[in-house]
C-alpha cells in the first residue's frame, strides 16, 4: 500500500481524506486505483487519452514525475506521492 | 612613565605590519583576507572598500569574534588615514589574532590610487532611525537600505496576498510600490485584506492602499494602476519594475503575467491559497522554471475554484503574502537563497511546510532556449490560453495508455 496525499482542492471528491491508501507499484497504477475508487476525481485528474491533465502535477518524494518516468515512475511503500493541481487564487475579490 | 600619542603610535607601527592598498586589493580579489573597516558609521556610509566588514574601532573588541571567529585568519584593518587601524590591529593582536596587518594610508590612499569603492549612501537622520533595525544587520546595512529605497516592486492585486506584502515592503522602505487593482474595497475583503479598513468600504483599493502605505512610511511612492492586467497592457505596466509579486486570483492574469515577465526578465514571486493551504515559489526567468514550466496549461474554470467560491482562512494569505515579501526583499538585496526551483506548500491545519522540486521544462513555450530563439526570430511559439474548450494534455508525461480507462 502506498499513501497518496490529496490536496484540499480535491478533498471533497475523496470524502475529506488527506491521504488515501492505495495498491499500486507505479504512479499510473495508483492513479488508476484512485479514480476507480473515487470516480469524482476522474475529470479533475485524467484526460481523455488516459494521461494526467496538464494542470495536475504528481510528485514522488518531492520530485515531479515528468522528470522521472512519468506515469511509469515506480512507487515503493514508503514513498510519498502528492497530487498537486494548479491553484487559482490569490484571494483578491 | 606616561606615554604620549607619538609613543603609542611608534609602538603600534613596530608591532603591526602594514600593507599597501594595492596589496590589500590583491588579497581582497583572492578572498585571502577579511578586511575590517574600523571607521565611524558616517565615514563608512560615504563609501568603503567593497566586501569589507564594518566594525567601528569603538566596537572592535565586542564584534570582531562574530565577524572573524578564526584567530589564525588573515585580517587587514583600515581606517581613513592608517592610524586608527594600527591601534585597532593592536587590539586584535592582544585578543590573540595572529595574522593582523593594517592598511597604510587608509581609505584616502585607496581612493587616490583609483581602487574600487562603493558609492556613498545618504540616508537622512530620520531614515537612519526609521530603518535602524535594518542598518544593524550586516547583510542589509546602509547600502542595502539604500538599495531598497531605490527599488520598484509591483504588486498584482491589493487583496489577501498583496495586503500583508504591501504593508511590510512599505515598512521596509521599498521606494516604489506599484499596485495593479481596479477593484473597490468590499466588506467581505476585510477578513484578510489588512491594507484596508471599514472606513474604506466602497473606496478604490489602490487609493485605500496609498493612504495606508503613506501613513506607514512616507518614503514610499505608491504608483496606482487602476486597470485589469490584460495582454494589451501587461508589457507597459510591468516595465521598469525590479520584482513582481503575484497575488492574482485568476489563471488568465497569471499566465499573461508569467509570459510577459519572462520576456521582460523580471522575477515573479508567486503564491496562491485555498482554504487552509498555500503554495509559494519564485520564478526567476531563465535561472529557474516559469509558471508554464510548472503548469503548461490552465485548468478549465469549473475545475479550479477560486477563493470567492471556496473560501480561505484569513491568516493563510497573510502568511503566504509575507513569505512573498521575504522573497522580494532577498531578491532586491541580493542575499540568501530564493525559492527558485522549489515549491513550498503550507498547510495551516497541520502547521506543516513541504518542499517540492521544480525544474525548467526544456520544451517550455515561453522560457526554453527554443522559445527565446523563436521570439527573436519574430515568431513566438504558440501557448495555450485560458478558456480553451479542450483541456490541454502533456503527451510526454508517460506512455499513453490505450484508450480511455475504465
Amino acid at each position: 500500500m502506498s499513501a497518496v496525499w490529496i490536496p484540499q482542492v480535491l478533498r471533497s471528491a475523496v470524502g475529506g481524506q488527506k491521504q488515501v491508501e492505495l495498491e499500486g507499484r507505479t504512479v499510473r497504477e495508483l492513479v488508476d486505483a484512485l479514480v476507480a475508487k473515487f470516480p469524482a476525481l476522474r475529470q479533475q485528474l485524467v484526460a481523455e487519452n488516459g494521461d494526467l491533465n496538464r494542470f495536475v502535477n504528481v510528485y514522488v518524494n518531492g520530485q515531479d514525475v515528468r522528470y522521472l518516468k512519468g506515469l511509469d515512475t515506480p512507487v515503493g511503500e514508503r514513498d510519498e506521492v502528492r497530487l498537486l493541481p494548479a491553484m487559482a487564487g490569490g484571494s483578491g475579490g | 612613565m606616561p606615554k604620549s600619542y607619538q609613543d603609542l603610535l611608534r609602538e603600534a607601527r613596530k608591532e603591526i605590519p602594514e600593507v599597501t592598498p594595492p596589496e590589500v586589493d590583491a588579497l581582497r580579489e583572492a578572498k585571502a583576507a577579511t578586511l575590517v573597516d574600523v571607521r565611524e558609521d558616517s565615514e563608512w556610509d560615504q563609501g568603503h572598500v567593497p566586501g569589507a566588514v564594518h566594525i567601528s574601532k569603538s566596537y572592535i573588541e565586542q564584534q570582531i569574534e562574530a565577524a572573524v571567529p578564526d584567530r589564525d585568519a588573515r585580517v587587514v584593518t583600515y581606517c581613513a588615514g592608517g592610524v586608527r587601524s594600527l591601534f585597532a590591529a593592536q587590539t586584535l593582536r592582544d585578543m590573540g589574532y595572529t595574522n593582523v596587518s593594517s592598511m597604510s594610508g587608509g581609505f584616502q590612499q585607496w581612493k587616490s590610487q583609483g581602487l574600487p569603492w562603493t558609492s556613498p549612501v545618504n540616508l537622512t537622520n530620520e531614515q537612519k532611525q526609521r530603518y535602524s533595525r535594518h542598518l544593524l544587520i550586516p547583510e542589509v546595512g546602509s547600502a542595502g537600505q539604500a538599495k531598497l529605497l531605490e527599488s520598484k516592486v509591483l504588486l498584482i492585486g491589493a487583496g489577501g496576498l498583496g495586503s500583508p506584502a504591501a504593508l511590510y515592503l512599505a515598512a521596509a522602505g521599498v521606494g516604489t510600490i506599484g499596485i495593479v487593482d481596479f477593484d473597490v474595497v468590499d466588506l467581505s475583503n476585510l477578513q484578510r485584506q489588512v491594507l484596508h479598513g471599514t472606513d474604506r468600504i466602497g473606496e478604490k483599493k489602490v487609493e485605500s492602499a496609498r493612504r495606508t502605505i503613506q501613513n506607514l512610511n512616507p518614503d514610499v511612492k505608491v504608483v496606482g494602476h487602476e486597470e485589469m492586467l490584460v495582454a494589451d497592457n501587461v508589457e507597459r505596466i510591468i516595465a521598469g519594475y525590479d520584482v513582481i509579486l503575484d497575488g492574482t486570483d485568476t489563471f488568465e492574469t497569471r499566465y499573461i503575467l508569467n509570459d510577459a515577465a519572462v520576456v521582460a526578465n523580471i522575477p515573479v514571486v508567486h503564491a496562491s491559497v485555498f482554504r487552509f493551504e498555500g503554495q509559494l515559489t519564485t520564478f526567476i526567468p531563465y535561472e529557474g522554471p516559469c509558471y508554464r514550466c510548472l503548469y503548461p496549461t490552465p485548468p478549465p474554470p469549473e475545475l479550479a475554484p477560486g477563493c470567492s467560491v471556496a473560501g480561505v482562512l484569513g491568516v493563510v494569505p497573510g502568511i503566504m503574502g509575507l513569505l512573498q515579501a521575504n522573497e522580494v526583499l532577498k531578491l532586491l538585496l541580493g542575499i540568501g537563497d530564493t525559492l527558485a526551483g522549489r515549491l513550498l506548500l503550507f498547510d495551516a491545519l497541520d502547521t506543516s511546510f513541504t518542499e517540492l522540486k521544480l525544474k525548467r521544462d526544456p520544451n517550455c513555450p515561453v522560457c526554453s532556449d527554443a522559445a527565446v530563439a523563436a521570439r527573436k526570430a519574430g515568431h513566438p511559439l504558440p501557448v495555450s490560453t485560458v478558456g480553451a474548450d479542450e483541456p490541454f494534455v502533456l503527451g510526454s508525461i508517460g506512455v499513453p495508455s490505450a484508450g480511455a480507462r475504465a
